[in-house]
């Protein structure tokens, strides 16, 4: 297991080359709009061409008591000139807006690091409610880190004095203040965040110039303020990146988009039932404003009406999706089993969080992976496909749809709180370049008759239209009898259909690319195998201990079940196999159990995504 | 079969042979909507019949329409779906007492409130059949089964106060061997939105004769009232009728003398009016009432698939559905370097 905490004296800290990314992280009370500041700061430093990633962390309270410990919300952000796969382990730079934020982040700041403190908040009872005898800014405390302290409160009052806001109008300016001492010392442009803030407060005008005088306050305080050797302007040079057309992308963008690409491929329109829940609900509200593209959403009463809904869809002929988070999932199981039974396509996005039960609902994990491939009751294959990161999620999503069309089962498509509200540069794709898979419903009465669960050369049945002449049929739950349909409780033939059904499923893996390894060798000392958003620490950490020299390969799986043909051979050619997992250890169960490898866990389960340098521990200790 | 053809109940007859207990009400109710289908003049493909789980959720399979056998509860969700997208597609839905009130309550209600354009027919026979036996939201109290050896404690549900309650604008009773009930299935489907329909259905095996105090032909003419839209409240031959008590407000039965209703003070029913429909279901033979029977409530409001559909084209107006544009919206940068080597 990798160590969790990696201590660097300040010697080492202080030796680092001038670096080649920054991790910010703006920290401050729920109520002080730090995943805004956050995502705009986001905007700012994709449209400088650095690479980037960002991590939201917020509490689940939709407003927790203001100044408290649990109330804290954090967005970090990694950026730089080479190319960033994570959010960045240590921060560079902690900005706290009170106490609480400073310490339930400090912690985590890069030894030598920056503080940026917002003095006015650290008043006795704010302190108290922090957990702090005395302040932190006056005791010396911070010494390991380098500190800045000043009234951000009063700056920004004084600063939007001319428009006569309310007290609590006036303070809520704060983030921009900070997020305008920040784009300076970034070297960032800020007229796309003016413009930005003219067009949310287009109906309120004077809102929008406060907030604009509070960033140019701030921006100009850098600028103008001596303020010793601890801050200084940083220029991170563009990363190196492909040509052509880039946007931010979070990973509920993407797979919205990615829906709607796949179905438009298929030729088809999209249903959607939704039931709100952290943090699958995004989905439902990108899609509900993209109607044009065939789409119908339906905010359902629970997760059941959800996915029933998206199955009464698909029998009419649409593409039923739906989405929800483990415990919905779970609700969902029994009506994924008459998706089964009734082969009918469907798309089930599963954004993961921590569990179980209500568990860590703002919380990342990958713990759903047994739910997905095995949670259900009877032998009822599904495939399942993960998602690595917010721009891979767009193919994922297209991949989903094809699969579920093309050999009408339900899929699930796995991704995880991190994926669904990070933040990542993405090369907008050239749709030309995705091949069209048109479904063909069946319409005419085939010779010998119709029989509703005939099957293809990939045991794939037909799918037929509610409204077609001449077709009429029932589906239902109960078992089928082979070809006609019709119910039957015969043994022979319960044995015909469970085997027909998953060589079905099993099938789809002559559909799906042989697995490549993404980083190394095809055999070796070691190979790290990862899914869904392990990828950019694990990807980073092989990169770092493959440049000092160590036999080690990445082999990234996107596709859970049925996996690639080639895997098992491919992980037999490997002296040791590691899992490094968001969960106990549930990939390298079914790697085991389906290859005979000796596959051994990396864990962590603490809601937070691996560090690169927990991934590195592990490798070294291996290859020891 | 050409457009011209004249549909009979054969043509809605599947080759399937029917499985329940010999003696059940639910051959009758087949049969009752088999002789309807024909005469509604919808082609059988565009008809679909949606089940949950239960001895009635078995019907799909003996209709020779489009049919779906879903699970326990969910028929109005599934169905919700269906009809969303495909508005065109003529939906009922076949539940039972424990399908449709016990563990698919949520659905039956959130259907009702949207109002989708449906049929639903509720099979009550106030008992569990296809478990053996168990008591049902529906059961009266004291009802001895297999799960309440000593009798149920539980108060029932009442399904059409259930549906009322949830803002059904349709809400019908038929009985399940009763002559009328075509009448009342075709008023059903004539109605735009959720109709709702409770239909008295008796187990033969678990919960034989349970509404024999107004079934059986002895007592049904002075314990059913059959409701007719702006016609006089009357009932067991004409004799007795129904009258307003104004001081008390709630329904009286009054006798009718030489057909003269009107010097009874016998009212007229009128299908629009939801505190008379609140009035109707509740009354109960054991309390000296008929049972209401026929159309008790019809009062129509625009259809949920027709509001979402409308929105659906309002919201699409003017806008050409474009992939390339669509993934590239938002703040976009270009990058027209090539990448130089690390």
């Amino acid at each position: 297991m990798a160590s969790a905490v990696h201590d660097v004296s300040l010697e080492e800290a202080g030796s680092h080359p001038v670096p080649e990314s920054i991790v910010v992280r703006f920290a401050g009370d729920s109520g002080d709009g730090m995943q805004l500041t956050g995502g705009q700061f986001t905007l700012s430093t994709a449209l400088a061409g650095n690479d980037l990633a960002t991590f939201p962390d917020f509490p689940a309270e939709i407003r927790a008591p203001q100044g408290t410990l649990f109330g804290v919300s954090a967005f970090q952000i990694n950026f730089g000139s080479t190319a960033i796969e994570t959010a960045g382990d240590a921060p560079d730079v902690l900005v706290a807006m009170n106490p609480a934020a400073l310490k339930t982040n400090v912690g985590s700041l890069k030894v030598g690091g920056l503080i940026i403190a917002d003095a006015g908040e650290f008043g006795a009872r704010n302190l108290a409610k922090a957990g702090y005898a005395q302040s932190p800014l006056e005791d010396g405390s911070l010494a390991r880190w380098q500190l800045l302290s000043f009234d951000i409160s009063a700056l920004t009052m004084e600063a939007v004095k001319p428009f006569g806001l309310g007290n609590k109008e006036a303070l809520r300016c704060k983030n921009m203040w900070t997020l305008g001492l920040a784009l300076w010392m970034f070297d960032r442009d800020r007229a796309p965040l003016i413009q930005w803030l003219h067009d949310k407060f287009a109906k309120a005008p004077v809102l929008a110039d406060a907030n604009v005088a509070a960033l140019n306050a701030g921006h100009a305080y850098g600028e103008t303020a001596e303020l010793g050797g601890a801050i200084r302007q940083h220029h991170v040079a563009p990363a190196p990146v492909a040509p052509g057309l880039y946007r931010t992308v979070t990973g509920a963008e993407s797979i919205s988009l990615g829906l709607v690409a796949g179905t438009q491929l298929a030729g088809l329109k999209m249903f959607f039932g939704g039931y709100p829940i952290t943090p699958a609900s995004a989905i439902l509200h990108h899609l509900s404003r993209l109607k044009e593209y065939g789409v119908t959403t339906f905010q359902a009463e629970d997760e059941i009406a959800a996915i029933a809904s998206a199955i009464g869809a698909s029998y009419a002929g649409s593409l039923g999706v739906t989405s929800s988070s483990g415990p919905g999932i779970a609700l969902k199981g029994e009506a994924i089993g008459l998706a089964i039974m009734t082969e009918l396509p469907l798309v089930i996005v599963n954004s993961q969080r921590g569990g179980p039960s209500t568990g860590l609902p703002t919380k990342t994990e990958q713990s759903d992976l047994y739910q997905a491939v095995y949670g259900r009751n009877g032998d009822a294959p599904m495939p399942v496909i993960a998602a690595r990161s917010p721009a891979d999620a767009f193919d994922c999503a297209i991949e989903a749809v094809r699969i579920a069309t093309q050999y009408m089962t339900p899929v699930m498509l796995l991704t995880d709180g991190y994926i669904a509200n990070a933040a990542e540069p993405w090369k907008v794709p050239d749709m030309a370049g995705y091949a069209p898979f048109p479904v063909q419903f069946q319409e005419d009465v085939p010779e010998g008759g119709f029989k509703p669960y005939a099957r293809d050369d990939k045991l794939k049945r037909p799918w037929v239209k509610p409204g077609t002449p001449g077709l009429m049929h029932r589906i239902g739950g109960i078992e089928k009898q082979v070809d006609t349909g019709h119910i039957n409780y015969e043994a022979a033939n319960h044995q015909a259909m469970t085997d027909i059904r998953q060589a079905k499923v099993a099938g789809i893996a002559d559909s799906i690319p042989d697995q490549d390894v993404c980083m190394g060798e095809a055999g070796g000392r070691l190979a790290l195998v990862g899914w869904g958003s392990t990828f950019g620490p694990i990807h980073q950490a092989v990169r770092r201990m493959r440049a000092r020299g160590h036999d080690v390969s990445h082999i990234h799986i996107r596709h859970i079940w049925p996996l690639p043909r080639n895997l098992g051979a491919l992980l037999r050619g490997y002296d040791q196999v590691i899992v490094p997992e968001m969960n106990t250890g549930q990939l390298k169960t079914v790697l085991r159990d389906q290859f005979l490898v000796d596959a051994r866990p990396l864990n962590k389960v603490s809601g937070q995504p691996f560090r690169i340098d927990e991934i590195e521990a592990a490798i070294e200790e291996a290859l020891e | 079969m050409n457009e011209m053809t004249k549909l009979t109940i054969k043509d809605f007859e599947t080759d399937q042979e029917v499985r329940w207990c010999p003696g059940c009400g639910d051959y009758a109710v087949l049969k009752a909507v088999q002789r309807t289908l024909p005469e509604l003049g919808t082609r059988p493909e565009n008809i679909v019949f949606v089940s949950g789980i239960g001895c009635s959720s078995r019907f799909p399979y003996y209709v020779e329409t489009y049919g779906f056998h879903t699970i326990h509860g969910r028929a109005p969700a599934v169905a919700t779906g269906l009809k969303l997208a495909n508005p065109e597609l003529d939906v009922w839905i076949i539940t039972g007492d424990g399908d449709a009130l016990s563990i698919g309550g949520n659905h039956t209600m959130h259907l009702l409130r949207r109002n989708l354009d449906c049929q639903i027919l509720l099979f009550n026979n106030e008992i569990y059949g296809l478990t053996k036996g168990q008591y049902s939201p529906t059961s009266r109290v004291g009802t001895r089964s297999p799960s309440t050896p000593f009798g149920s404690v539980d108060r029932p549900a009442s399904p059409c106060g259930f549906a009322l309650g949830s803002g059904a604008r349709f809400v019908a009773r038929g009985i399940d061997t009763h002559k009328k009930l075509p009448e009342v299935l075709k008023a059903a489907h004539a109605h735009r939105g959720s109709s709702f329909v409770e239909i008295y259905q008796n187990c033969i095996v678990y919960n034989d004769d349970v509404f024999s105090g107004f079934t059986d032909k002895a007592n049904a003419a002075a314990n059913q009232i059959w409701l007719v839209h702006g016609a006089p409240m009357l009932f067991d031959g004409g004799t007795k009728g129904m009258t307003l008590d104004h001081a008390a407000l709630r329904l009286r039965v009054v006798d009718v003398a030489d057909g003269d209703w009107a010097a009874a003070g016998v009212i007229v029913h009128d299908q629009t009016n939801k505190g008379l429909a609140q009035m109707l279901i509740e009354l109960m033979p054991e309390e000296g009432f008929p049972v209401a029977l026929g159309v008790i409530f019809d009062h129509p409001r625009p259809t949920f698939e027709r509001a979402v559909v409308a929105q659906n084209a309002e919201a699409s107006q003017g806008k050409l559905p474009d992939l390339q544009k669509l993934v590239s919206k938002g703040q976009t940068w270009q990058v027209d370097k090539e990448p130089h080597a690390l």
